[in-house]
């Protein structure tokens, strides 16, 4: 064991030691003593002590692993090579301790036994290992039935909030669609095809619990059509005291629903009477307040679907974007074939246009919304923008007065 | 390539559903939070889920996982799952089993909480532990910052939850781009270029396209297969580096740590929102990093003191507006805090409403 005294501060105080966790495996590993090594230089040159990059691999694939090897070999040999195996969790990160077992064991036999619980796309991640031993990990782990998640220029690894195995609010199968759609896109997400990286998140509901609208190109965020449930019975609970808010997960002890919901509410679409509780519900954006406020009395409707986003990305290259409405409803029912041949219909698009490493947002504003829409097939709708252009540059083209001279007001 | 099994994808997950879920999937009628950490969800049906959530280091041993099995498997008839946060959920129908878990945890030095107005787990990154582009660490500046705010993941005393992330580049991987809190490494001074190398490594016109303010050219001789950088115009992303290696941009002193604030993806009230430089910086400072566990202390009590119920940080901040934020939270505003990138006109104030 190296000594590790800037590390060893980080062993005391109340939040989980992730030193304290290492140093026990550190004990029969020498891979994670030489980590602890490492990272205790590191912590003492302010400096990362990875080289650049690492090409590795298993044959058939083109991603799921991250190759890794550290500047200073000679002092730590454990990590002369350590590299991340990246293992498509299931839908919802639900796992029995069978399956965890079984994943603990190979790592443990294969790898250096550390782990990311989970990586921010969801996989869950085996951290640190040496070249040859890939194959002979990745065999033992499909032999149990897991497969490697995405990295690359490739579709990544889908992810879900937990959608209707354990929320109310759930609009649609965010687990079953997760699932569907990583095993429809085996293909992409393991030989990298595309321009660039490529991710689907799925959330349930507009509080969407997976950040969709932000770390995923496509975005599925659940959504209802009609009207919010009320519990009449429930509201006067709420309203007397009875029930608290928010499910009893704040301070505040007692809903005052005219200045805690209705009164807060984006669109003043309710009234609260001090009786009655009444929601125009053709002006809701519903934007989950009311209902997050007041679980016990106001649900979803059941018209539900999704409403899908499309283009979120960090800040390299263009700037940071948030996805953004392309289209306001679809039914997700399994199997799915809409959404999944939209998906096949932007992928491709992309891919014939991309530049390389653009991702699909940064080409969608490259070309224009309107290149886009008529590229996958979809129609101008209102949803799609929060305020038409201010400016007055805009073109018209031949199609569009062919339109015209049919009397239709855009083309199809 | 014999026998060899590809392309099967992950487990279905219905094998991994506890039978209360897989009886009461997508009938699920309200929930309530019995406590800080403990979950009830009730099915139209009658029946019941408890799940007791408890934060984790994310970055742990297969020793963490077995431990944490070993507790599922006394209490939860081995069922178990973790959430967008990276928090662990023992899942369980037996309320009077609560208590085991709860005890359980605690001997494990698993901490309770993360529900409701709480501040949940740090959502983060590889930081020096795995990966070679960090300005800053990951896993250290994460641990020193939740020993500091401890008393929040547990409880529910905030005006709504906040939500803290970290990324150690501006890669941005995670969720810095959109949280309440964000914690993000920044380098201060343009790459070296390394010629030698750099002929033998790189991609030359890949590592141009790279740049987003056009700084980089081809080396003026043609002798020298390379590159230059216009130094007045490197913002030191760093992206140029993950296209080729002989462009380091590591400065062990002043490469350091900015705040952002302000962010969220909920749709509640507000729509989404981007989180803003709060901090252009401060030292990359380990093993504690006081100044950063200070400065988002400073920030999340003032948040705490001035918001109003059920106000998200970035929605506090609308409302008083961002000289207010400025002032009670005392902190210098500085050109740096001026957006000076492409769309930086929408981020002007064009009107007269301001407050002195």
């Amino acid at each position: 064991m190296h000594k590790t005294p800037l590390l060893d501060k980080l062993e005391s105080g109340p939040w989980p030691s992730f030193i304290k966790d290492l140093k026990r495996v550190a004990k029969r590993k020498k891979s994670v003593a030489d980590l602890l090594g490492v990272l205790e230089r590191s912590y003492k040159d302010k400096i990362t002590h990875w080289k650049h990059g690492g090409i590795v691999g298993v044959l058939g694939y083109g991603s799921g692993i991250i190759g890794r090897y550290t500047d200073l070999p000679e002092e730590f040999p454990g990590v002369e090579h350590f590299h991340t195996v990246r293992v498509n969790q299931p839908s919802g990160w639900f796992y029995t301790t069978k399956a965890l077992r079984e994943l603990c064991d190979i790592w443990d036999e294969h790898g250096s036994s550390l782990l990311n619980v989970h990586g921010s796309t969801g996989d869950m991640i085996f951290l640190g290992t040496t070249t040859d031993q890939l194959e002979p990990c990745f065999a033992k782990l499909t032999a149990k039935g897991w497969d490697l998640g995405g990295s690359g220029s490739a579709m990544r690894s889908p992810s879900c909030c937990v959608g209707m195995a354990r929320c109310e609010w759930s609009c649609y199968d965010t687990m079953d669609l997760c699932y569907e759609a990583t095993q429809h896109f085996q293909f992409e997400m393991h030989r990298p095809s595309f321009p660039y990286k490529f991710k689907i998140k799925c959330s349930g509901c507009p509080n969407d619990c997976v950040a969709a609208v932000a770390r995923a190109d496509m975005s599925v965020i659940g959504v209802w059509k009609d009207d919010i449930r009320i519990d009449k019975a429930a509201v006067k609970a709420y309203a007397g005291g009875e029930l608290k808010p928010r499910g009893g997960g704040s301070p505040y002890a007692k809903l005052d629903i005219k200045a805690d919901v209705t009164d807060l509410c984006p669109t003043a679409c309710m009234n609260y009477d001090g009786k009655t509780l009444k929601i125009d519900n053709k002006n809701c954006n519903h934007c989950m307040h009311c209902i997050s406020l007041m679980p016990m009395a106001l649900r979803p409707g059941t018209a539900t679907g999704a409403t899908l986003l499309l283009g979120s990305h960090a800040p390299i290259l263009e700037g940071a974007q948030m996805s953004w409405v392309i289209v306001p409803f679809m039914e997700m029912e399994h199997p799915y074939d809409e959404f999944k041949e939209l998906v096949g219909n932007i992928t491709e698009w992309w891919s014939e246009h991309g530049k390389n490493r653009e991702r699909v947002g940064e080409l969608m504003l490259r070309l224009g919304m309107r290149e886009f829409l008529k590229g996958v097939g979809l129609e101008p709708v209102p949803q799609t923008v929060k305020t038409p252009r201010a400016n007055p540059f805009f073109f018209w083209h031949q199609e569009d007065f062919d339109a015209e001279a049919k009397g239709r007001k855009y083309i199809k | 390539m014999a026998e060899r099994v590809t392309d099967i994808g992950p487990p279905k997950y219905d094998k991994f559903l506890p039978p209360v879920i897989k009886d009461n999937y997508g009938k699920w009628k309200y929930h309530e939070i019995l406590e800080p950490g403990v979950l009830m969800h009730v099915a139209e049906s009658g029946a019941k889920i408890f799940s007791v959530r408890g934060g984790s280091g994310r970055l742990v041993t297969t020793d963490f996982i077995k431990d944490v099995c070993d507790l599922a498997d006394k209490f939860c008839d081995g069922y178990l799952r973790f959430t967008s946060r990276n928090n662990v959920e023992f899942l369980l129908t037996d309320n009077s089993k609560i208590a085991g878990v709860k005890a359980g945890m605690k001997k494990l030095g698993i901490p309770i909480g993360a529900t409701g107005h709480s501040v949940s787990n740090i959502v983060h990154t590889q930081g020096w532990v795995h990966c070679h582009t960090p300005a800053i660490d990951a896993s250290g500046i994460v641990k020193a910052v939740m020993d500091d705010l401890f008393e929040y993941f547990g409880s529910h005393k905030l005006p709504a939850q906040v939500r803290i992330a970290l990324a150690c580049c501006l890669n941005m991987c995670g969720a810095v781009h959109c949280s309440d809190i964000a914690i993000l490494g920044i380098h201060r001074t343009a790459p070296k270029v390394n010629h030698e190398r750099l002929r033998h490594l790189c991609e030359i016109p890949t590592t141009i396209a790279s740049c987003p303010t056009g700084a980089i050219r081809p080396h003026p001789d043609k002798n020298i297969k390379s590159v230059v950088i216009n130094e007045p115009r490197c913002m030191y992303c760093g992206n140029c580096y993950t296209m080729c290696p002989a462009l380091p941009v590591f400065d062990a002193e002043k490469g350091g740590v900015a705040l952002l604030v302000g962010g969220k993806v909920s749709n509640s009230k507000t729509p989404p929102m981007f989180s803003k430089l709060a901090v252009p910086y401060l030292p990359n400072n380990p093993p504690l990093w006081p100044e950063t566990v200070k400065a988002i202390r400073k920030i999340l009590t003032k948040y705490a003191e001035g918001a109003n119920k059920w106000e998200r940080v970035g929605e506090w901040v609308e409302r008083i507006g961002w000289e207010k934020f400025f002032e009670v939270c005392d902190i210098p505003f500085t050109f740096q805090h001026i957006d000076d990138y492409r769309w930086a006109y929408d981020t002007y104030r064009t009107s007269m409403h301001f407050k002195f």
